[in-house]
This record gives C-alpha cells, sequence and structure tokens, in this order.
C-alpha cells in the first residue's frame, strides 16, 4: 500500500519516495500539532497547498489530492481556532475546480470533518451548499458537453456528501434545511444561478434524505415561483405604447442620462421593468420548465401522490392567497393532468370542500371557486361525469343558500354566493357541450340553476367579469409546451354555439354583431394582440329575453345567447403579452 | 444509560391570535418545534413531552400583537448527557482514528483514537472493519454494535 509523493523540495529531484497512507497522515498529524509549540512551517507548507488550486501541473494535482486525504486522516488534530487559515483554507474550494479524483479527496474531507465535531458540520454543509453553483467564469459553460459533465460529476458528490453526512449525524439534514432555503440567491442575481440551486433543491426533494428536506425544499421553490410570477406585473404587459420598440425607447433614455442630471425617470423606469421583466419571465419560464420535468419524474417513480400533497398545501398557504398569480398555479394543473384519476379529481374535490364550508374566510373560499370554475373548465382531462358532478355540488349549494335567504339582492353582503354563481356560469359557458348531449343533466343541473337565477337576489345583475384564472399566455412558450395539450382552449368550445348560430335564421342584427364581435374575439385570442381588459356589467334585459326561451331545445339561441352574450362583455379570457417582447413566438 | 430524566414543568406558551381557534393543535406545535434541541431553561434536549392544559382561560398580553399565554402542565423527558456519564449508543462507523456512535437515535458521539482503550486494535477482516480486543478474543467492535462509553465533554 504505498503511494508516490510526488517532488518534495526536501529531497533529491531524481528520489522517488514511497510512503505510506499512515505515515502521511502522521506526517500532517505533525504539521498541525507543531503548530501549538510556534513551529508554523509544515503547517504553512498545507495551507500552501490548499490555496494554490488554479492551472495545476499533474504533480500538483496528486500532491492537493494526497494531501486532502491526508487531512481526512487527521480531522482529530484540527483545531478550529488554531488552524482557522487551513479551514478557511477549505471551506473556500470550489469542486468545479478540479477533476473527479481531487473532488473525492476533498469531499472526504468535507464529511469527515462534519461528522467529528459539532462545531464544523454547519461550515461543511455550508460549503456543500455553495457547490450548488459553479463559479461565475463556469456558469457560461454549463450548457456544454464538458460543462455538463463536470456539473453531474459536482452533483453527484454533493448529494452522496449529504447521505454519508446524515447517517453519522442524524440531526444534519434538520441544519441542511435552513442553510439551503437561507442560500437561495436572490431573484435579481445576473448570473442565473438560481436555476441550478433549484435544480438542486428538486434533487435534494427526490433524493436519498428526501423524506426529511423534500416537502420543504418543494414549497420553498413554490415560494420561488410565486414570487417571481408577482414580479412580472400585468401593468408592464398591458402598456399602449409598448409596441414602440422597447429597446428604441431605452436607447433614448440611456442618452438622457449621460446629458441631464434628471432623466425621464417614468419612462426609463418603464423600459427597465419591462427588460428586467423579461428577463425575469425568462427566468420563471427555465424554473417552470425545471419544475414540471421534476413532477414527471415523480409520477414515473410513483411518488406524485406524495408530492402532490405537498404542492396542494403549498397552493393553499400561497398560490391561493397571491393577488394576482398568473403562472405558478400551473404547476398544480401539470401535476393534476399526469394523473387525473388522483391528484386531478383530489384538486377539485379539496377546492369544492373549501368553498362550502362556512369556517374559512371569505376571501378564501371566493378564490377558491374561482380557481375551481377555472379548473374544471380548462382541464381537458377531467370527464364530464365528474365536471357534472362537481357543477352539481356547486349548484345544490347555491341553492340551499337561495333557500335559506330569502332576502334582495346585495352584492357585498352575499360575495361568497354571487362568486359561486359566477363560477357556475363559467364552467357552464366552456362545458355546455357536455350538457347539452346529456338530458339528465340538463334536468339535474338547468332546473335548479334556473330557480337561482330567478331568485331575489338575482345573482346575474352583479356579476361582472369573468375572468379565467388560468390564463393563456401564449408568449409563454413553455407554459404552452407543457399545457397546451390539456388545455382546454375558447375556440374549441365555439363550435357549440355556431352551432346554434347556423339554426337561428330570424335573428335580429344586434345578434349579428355580437356574433361577429365574438368570432373576432376568438382570433384575437389566438393571435398575439395586446388587450385590454374590460370589465362590464352583463345586460339584464338581454338575458331575460333569453332566459324565456329556455324551454326550447337546447340547440336553440338560449345555448348561444347565454354563453355568447355572457362572454362578449368580458373578453374570454386570455392576457395576452404583446408581441415587442423578445421572446415572442 | 446516564443522562435521561424525566422532568416536571409549568410552562406558558404563547401563541399568536390566529390560532385562536385551534389552540391544542397551536401548542402541540410549538412544543414539537423545540423536540431534539437543546433548551437552556430545561437544561438538556427535549425527547419527548405529555401536555396538560391548566386553564381554558388565558392572559392576552398587551402590546402590538395580542399574543395569548396558555398555561400548561407538562411532563418532559430530557436528555442531558454531562462529563463522566455513562451512555450507551450504536456504532455507525469505524476507522483507525476514531469510532462514531448515535446516541437514541438522534445524537451523534466520536471517540477519537487516543480515548479507545489500548487493548482495541483496529483491523479489518473481509473488508470489515472492526476494533478487536487483544485479552478477550471475542470481545470485538463493529458496525452495528452497541457500545457504552464515558462522556468527556
Amino acid at each position: 500500500m504505498g503511494l508516490e509523493l510526488p517532488k518534495n523540495p526536501d529531497m533529491d529531484q531524481d528520489n522517488v519516495v514511497n510512503f505510506t497512507d499512515s505515515e502521511i497522515v502522521s506526517h500532517v498529524k505533525d504539521a498541525l500539532t507543531s503548530l501549538l509549540s510556534g513551529d508554523s512551517n509544515s503547517y504553512n507548507q498545507l495551507v500552501g497547498v490548499m490555496h494554490h488550486s488554479k492551472q495545476l501541473a499533474p504533480d500538483e494535482v496528486a500532491l492537493l489530492e494526497t494531501t486532502l486525504k491526508a487531512l481526512a486522516g487527521a480531522v482529530s488534530c484540527i483545531d478550529i481556532t488554531l488552524h482557522d487559515s487551513l479551514l478557511s483554507a477549505i471551506f473556500s474550494m470550489s469542486l468545479w475546480n478540479y477533476g473527479p479524483h481531487v473532488a473525492d479527496a476533498l469531499v472526504e474531507l468535507i464529511v469527515s470533518l462534519a461528522i467529528s465535531n459539532g462545531k464544523y458540520l454547519d461550515l461543511c454543509l455550508g460549503m456543500l451548499v455553495s457547490n450548488f453553483t459553479p463559479p461565475p467564469y463556469f456558469l457560461d459553460k454549463l450548457k456544454l458537453p464538458r460543462g455538463l459533465e463536470r456539473k453531474g460529476q459536482v452533483l453527484s458528490r454533493v448529494h452522496a456528501a449529504f447521505k454519508k453526512i446524515a447517517d453519522y449525524v442524524p440531526l444534519a439534514p434538520l441544519r441542511l434545511l435552513t442553510m439551503v432555503q437561507q442560500g437561495m440567491p436572490t431573484v435579481y442575481h445576473k448570473d442565473r444561478a438560481i436555476l441550478i440551486y433549484v435544480e438542486n433543491m428538486l434533487t435534494l426533494e427526490s433524493g436519498e434524505i428526501g423524506e426529511l428536506v423534500g416537502s420543504t425544499m418543494l414549497m420553498a421553490v413554490v415560494d420561488r415561483l410565486i414570487e417571481l410570477d408577482l414580479e412580472i406585473g400585468w401593468d408592464a404587459i398591458l402598456q399602449d405604447d409598448f409596441s414602440k420598440g422597447i429597446f428604441e425607447m431605452e436607447l433614448e433614455d440611456l442618452e438622457d442620462i449621460v446629458d441631464s442630471a434628471e432623466p425621464d425617470i417614468g419612462e426609463f423606469r418603464l423600459s427597465r421593468k419591462s427588460l428586467a421583466g423579461n428577463s425575469i419571465a425568462e427566468l420563471l419560464d427555465n424554473l417552470l420548465v425545471l419544475t414540471f420535468e421534476h413532477l414527471e419524474s415523480c409520477e414515473r417513480a410513483g411518488r406524485l401522490a406524495k408530492v402532490f400533497e405537498t404542492l396542494l398545501r403549498s397552493f393553499l398557504l400561497t398560490v391561493m392567497t397571491a393577488y394576482k398569480s398568473k403562472f405558478t398555479q400551473f404547476v398544480v394543473f401539470y401535476a393534476c393532468s399526469l394523473d387525473p384519476e388522483n391528484c386531478g379529481m383530489r384538486f377539485a374535490i379539496m377546492l369544492a370542500d373549501l368553498f362550502v364550508q362556512d369556517s374559512h374566510p371569505q376571501s378564501t373560499r371566493m378564490s377558491s371557486v374561482a380557481y375551481l370554475a377555472s379548473y374544471l373548465s380548462r382541464a381537458k382531462f377531467l370527464s364530464a361525469s365528474f365536471i357534472s358532478s362537481m357543477l352539481k355540488r356547486l349548484v345544490d349549494w347555491c341553492l340551499e343558500y337561495c333557500n335559506t335567504h330569502d332576502v334582495d339582492i346585495n352584492p357585498n353582503a352575499h360575495r361568497v354566493f354571487y362568486s359561486g354563481c359566477q363560477a357556475i356560469m363559467y364552467v357552464l359557458c366552456f362545458r355546455m357541450k357536455v350538457f347539452m348531449d346529456v338530458p339528465r343533466l340538463k334536468s339535474q343541473l338547468l332546473m335548479p340553476l334556473e330557480q337561482i337565477l330567478k331568485h331575489k337576489l338575482n345573482p346575474l345583475k352583479s356579476i361582472s367579469n369573468i375572468h379565467s384564472i388560468f390564463p393563456v399566455q401564449s408568449q409563454s412558450s413553455i407554459i404552452n409546451s407543457f399545457i397546451r395539450p390539456m388545455f382546454v382552449f375558447w375556440s374549441m368550445v365555439k363550435p357549440t354555439y355556431e352551432d346554434a348560430y347556423d339554426d337561428e335564421n330570424d335573428d335580429g342584427s344586434s345578434d349579428d354583431d355580437s356574433i361577429q364581435d365574438f368570432a373576432n374575439e376568438n382570433e384575437d385570442i389566438m393571435n398575439d394582440v395586446g388587450k385590454s381588459f374590460d370589465e362590464q356589467q352583463l345586460d339584464l334585459d338581454e338575458f331575460d329575453c333569453a332566459l324565456k326561451k329556455m324551454s326550447i331545445t337546447p340547440k336553440n339561441s338560449f345555448g348561444y345567447k347565454f354563453g355568447g352574450r355572457f362572454q362578449e362583455p368580458t373578453r374570454m379570457p386570455s392576457r395576452i403579452r404583446p408581441s415587442t417582447s423578445p421572446e415572442s413566438l | 444509560m446516564e443522562g435521561l430524566s424525566v422532568a416536571d414543568a409549568d410552562l406558558v406558551v404563547y401563541l399568536h391570535p390566529s390560532k385562536s381557534s385551534k389552540v391544542s393543535q397551536a401548542i402541540l406545535r410549538e412544543l414539537s418545534s423545540s423536540l431534539f434541541k437543546f433548551n437552556e431553561a430545561f437544561g438538556g434536549v427535549l425527547l419527548a413531552y405529555d401536555v396538560n392544559i391548566l386553564d381554558k382561560q388565558a392572559k392576552i398580553l398587551s402590546g402590538v400583537h395580542p399574543y395569548f399565554g396558555v398555561r400548561l402542565k407538562a411532563n418532559l423527558l430530557l436528555f442531558s448527557p454531562k462529563s463522566d456519564m455513562l451512555l450507551e449508543g450504536k456504532v455507525v462507523k469505524l476507522s483507525q482514528e476514531s469510532i462514531h456512535v448515535i446516541i437514541l437515535g438522534f445524537s451523534s458521539a466520536i471517540i477519537t483514537a487516543e480515548n479507545i482503550r489500548r487493548e482495541f486494535k483496529y483491523k479489518t477482516k473481509d473488508n470489515e472493519e472492526l476494533f478487536a480486543s487483544r485479552s478477550h478474543k471475542r470481545h470485538v467492535i463493529k458496525v452495528g454494535t452497541m457500545i457504552r462509553f464515558l462522556v468527556k465533554r
């Protein structure tokens, strides 16, 4: 068991001496302990080897590897205060800079340190967590084959180290949790380190210590998604003069800033914000891809049900309560689509349960039913029977409410009720075909619905805008590629109403206009045109007129008018980002 | 094994007003969050607890957030090893330099080479690392063995 030591400055140039492992270890131990007695030569040599880490010649690499291995054997002699220069040198080393052998030795040293003394645990875990991300110069190379290879090398060793440490120090994962959360790169970090960091967090979730740290990791990832999501403000997207050409605007403003002390701050801020907005959108897209792929791998491994529970909890806590979450809810949507029988139904049932329970706060219930409506309408993978049973639940609840509240219209006092009605209408509009095809459903749902709508509470008058909580961002190519196959677009539902129109030949010109508008909107929706979002009151007279025709067969104008009228004022349903942004399809 | 003790404690747990609808859940949560951590007040690591809520009424603290304090009586299982106590644990790792032990499934300890009795010799047999006693042939320490050791610090 010999080890060839490279050229030692003390020895003859031609001599190559073989030392055993234990001899080297004791040599290192001596170097460490000699510091106590004031002799720092060998110790300084050691520290020197640690620091000398760039552009290493092969024999220097061998020396480094040997030294690291020896240190691993000598950890009991390392003192945290006495040898702080050595320790700081070790902890500042990055695994990304070295080949597999040195990396192995370094990881071995870190693990030995971590388990030898509680004082080093945090430092060692911190060092490993900092190795989630490569040094700045390496970030660009990540996409290259060599970069990918190095990435695989480093990350596999890092995660294996976590497992080893957890085996010997059972409470280590608890410390790790805190460190990983605190170490998350901040949103505006220029070098996209967050992508690879989140990748590591997801690896932790599915890894060997996943049971201990997994759910916290997942929730932290969703938290970050929401943060980014909310950064992308609708206002930045909907500015009318966005199409002016943001780059031109920016250049102008830059000149302004150079020339004058006080540039037009408003304009500059907009373009800065829009640029930053775009980069954030791109980042969010990439993170969503990571999350979607992770969910797919969970599904393949049969773990999706468990992971879904965590997602649901996270959804309830953060996504549902976030004011204008636009994309993050698709994470749950996608998970549901991967497993419609269990997850898909569970999500809807949970939302419905939330809605009907009095004990929950109003805003939660309203938000919950809005999400439910959007989900039931948009999810292609849900069965018609399930949707109808959910709808029936809503209708029954609303009817019950009507029967127990014999009062007049009052939008503020009965907000939960009105949001429930709104939800029912929304789902009906999208899924009308389903119900028209099955007479039994029609009687089960439409009869009670008629009662509700005719009630004193007058839900239709107070329902203003219907907007989708699962908006389709055609600009977001990532969302499109993952979600598109399972998403019910308005254009798919349109034919239901077009059929209805064909039957009606004696409608007045006003209907023609509305149909035209209607058709136009659908074209618009599928094109990349920015639309402003109108809030308009539903015209009650028109509805009354339609209601009178309700007794006639479904293909008649009721089906058409109800849906058509209902949708027209509200510009169903998408918010589109203008096509001038760099990521346009 | 020394170091384990049961203590009776009178506690007051302060809860956020949002928890007022599910008080017992909040109390259990609060106590659970301090499990397996060293607690100054208790003088040891909390391993387990058994709680009785004393009073239906709780005092509300004045201040920015009206936290309310609930009085409890609790039975606590504490672990507070001191020097010169004998502890038992399971060996998880052996090397020439050290023996790593896990006590009660959560606490890790290390016995360095200089603290291992002279009679034990480090050997590798059939790819298995072990410490064998020179005087008693059958006395062997391997991974998975339960050992008793003295606490140094």
